[in-house]
């Protein structure tokens, strides 16, 4: 069962890591580290069953990280929205990416 | 008086600093909106003066922590010298990027309330940062200080390019922490625990070196190798440094980079102690790119600001080659750097401040032409940063890097130490052209124009602060003994006594 559920964990971040490198669309690309940070949590989740609640604990402290850090992006990627009335990141070239 | 972590009570003597700076933090904000009004700029100083209180309370807290000792070595919150020094360089690069920033502020006419609240927020996740032993709060601690860079980042809402770096470190700092995170889960599964000191412990009572903790260190060496911006991971590092407000650059070249460092230090040194064979290759080729790669690219720059950044990273990889020593003699010589690197980062940024004037201009090299005949005091004491960094005899750079190849010899890698060399002599170059370009070419349409001196104005704070920190530049480099051996001591608790007894502490 463990060994099952790392493996889901271990796809589901590669995808994440995937989406981040691949796509161009600001929002995309957050949506993409979320599933990373939740390919962590499923690890965290599953190892808590042979490690004790620990595991279960940290889920809690990711998704109020996670949850913060959602508030700051779209933020930030409104106010720049604001300037170039897309979130391509292919377009924001002003400074050399 | 002993603190010991099984009783609640003790935490908060424990933590007294970080609750102090979160206090001062939330009554910054307080004030800022209190004394708001509409139409008119907030008063930078004043609300300066309230944060840099703050961090006078939390800087004596720190110090009376020194009287206090822990129950053994592995509680969640470390009370060693390590982490002491670490606030010590914390609270230094925050009280300098506020000192140096009331103008910019001011005549940027950002938010002044929230700007001094997120640095001190920010403060107190590098604290946790250094002060804890628990991935976990590592990670919390990493978070708030990245949230709070994030937002001072893109603080100046009206530059599209503060914006645009904004967005840019967001996304590659949220996408780092996603590594960082996923090898803390590994790292759980592999040994057990999130404890520094108890997985250190499980590894070499027997978990020993499974796949698992291979890739945990790899992803966790990933994660902080976008944090302190090691070649191949710091693409961001010279858009975000140029893109945002000169204050805010000048704090993430300084403190971030050293909240980053410690934390570096403490999970590898302490946590994989006893795998430090398989981690070492890794920690070598990221210092040896860094070192080289940055220093290179460094040399096209033509813009100083942009050049300044490369010239952080570059110095990101002098300081990677400490860790790859992994003794006490470079770990000392770590926290030395990084205490002279907060003073010449935060003296380089704070004179940029000073010669952009209005906004973010005038950062060509161009503009530097005959700054130096024009405006003497700026031009020495740019100089001087320019020298300390560089790694000029007489200065606290050239000191720092001294104990760093100490520590690089008494490991025996003498390739790193080499390769320290010879960057250091390539680095000359595009820090001395920038001296060059000031004292010895004739101004031309530059800030050294006649009719554009009133724009170069540095008032009083600003001046206090530059001339204090070239000073103590020049005294760190001509009397470092002292500071040196209390970084020496501070590195010591992190390597326990050859007995390997873990839980004998003082």
């Amino acid at each position: 069962m463990l060994t099952e559920a790392l493996v889901v964990s271990a796809l589901l971040f590669l995808i994440g890591t995937f989406g981040v490198l691949v796509r161009r669309n600001a929002i995309i690309m957050f949506l993409c580290i979320e599933l990373q940070l939740n390919a962590a949590n499923l690890s965290f989740v599953a190892l808590s069953r042979h490690l004790g609640i620990d595991g279960q604990v940290f889920v809690f402290f990711v998704m109020t990280v996670a949850a913060a850090e959602a508030a700051v992006g779209l933020a930030i990627i409104i106010s720049i929205f604001r300037h170039y009335q897309t979130v391509n990141v292919d377009n924001f070239n002003l400074l050399k990416w | 008086m002993e603190l010991d972590f099984a009783r609640q009570s003790h935490l908060i003597w424990a933590l007294l600093p970080e609750i102090v700076l979160s206090i001062s933090a939330m009554a910054v904000l307080l004030a800022g909106v209190w004394k708001h009004e509409e139409g008119r700029p907030q008063d930078a100083h004043w609300l300066g003066g309230l944060a840099l209180a703050g961090l006078l309370l939390a800087a004596v807290a720190n110090g009376w922590l020194y009287g206090l000792s822990e129950v053994g070595r592995d509680g969640i919150i470390a009370l060693d010298g390590f982490r002491l020094f670490a606030n010590w360089l914390f609270l230094l690069g925050a009280a300098l990027t506020i000192v140096v920033s009331f103008t910019y502020v001011e005549r940027q006419r950002l938010q002044v309330g929230e700007f001094y609240a997120l640095i001190l927020l920010a403060t107190v996740g590098m604290m946790f940062m250094g002060g804890t032993r628990d991935l976990i709060l590592i990670f919390l601690g990493l978070e708030t200080m990245s949230i709070a860079a994030y937002v001072l980042t893109a603080y100046n809402r009206r530059d599209r390019r503060s914006a645009e770096a904004g967005l840019k470190y967001f996304l590659l700092g949220a996408f780092s922490t996603g590594f960082l995170l996923y090898g803390i889960a590994l790292a759980y599964g592999a040994t057990g625990t999130t404890n520094v000191a108890e997985m250190a412990v499980s590894i070499e009572g027997g978990a020993g070196l499974s796949g698992l903790l291979v890739a945990a260190m790899g992803l966790l060496a990933i994660g902080f190798g976008f944090k302190v911006a090691a070649v191949p991971f710091h693409m961001w590092t010279p858009d975000v440094y140029e893109g945002a407000p000169s204050p805010s650059t000048a704090y993430m070249a300084a403190a971030v980079k050293a909240a980053s460092f410690i934390a570096f230090v403490r999970v590898f040194l302490v946590a994989f102690e006893g795998v430090y064979t398989s981690w070492f290759p890794i920690l070598w080729w990221l210092a040896a790119l860094t070192m080289v790669v940055a220093n290179l690219v460094a040399l096209t720059q033509a813009n100083v600001k942009r050049m300044l950044a490369y010239s952080s990273v570059a110095h990101g990889g002098y300081l990677l080659v400490a860790i790859a020593a992994a003794n006490q003699m470079a770990t000392a010589g770590l926290l030395f750097y990084l205490l002279v690197y907060t003073f010449m980062t935060v003296g380089a940024f704070g004179i940029l401040m000073v010669v952009s004037a209005q906004s973010e201009e005038r950062l060509q090299l161009e503009d530097y032409s005959g700054l130096g005949w024009r405006q003497p005091y700026l031009g020495i004491l740019f100089t001087i940063f320019l020298l300390s960094l560089a790694g000029f005899p007489g200065t606290g750079g050239f000191m720092g890097k001294i104990y760093l190849l100490q520590g690089a010899a008494e490991a025996h890698l003498w390739t790193l130490a080499v390769i320290l060399v010879l960057t250091t002599v390539v680095s000359y170059f595009y820090y001395l052209r920038v001296s060059w370009y000031m004292w010895m070419r004739p101004a031309e349409g530059g800030a050294g124009e006649p009719g554009e001196d009133s724009a170069i104005f540095a008032p009083l704070p600003m001046r206090v602060a530059l001339v204090a920190t070239a000073g103590i530049i020049l005294f760190l480099g001509i009397f470092p003994g002292n500071i040196l051996d209390f970084a020496f001591v501070s590195a010591q608790d992190l390597f326990p006594p050859a007995s390997g007894l873990i839980g004998g502490g003082p």
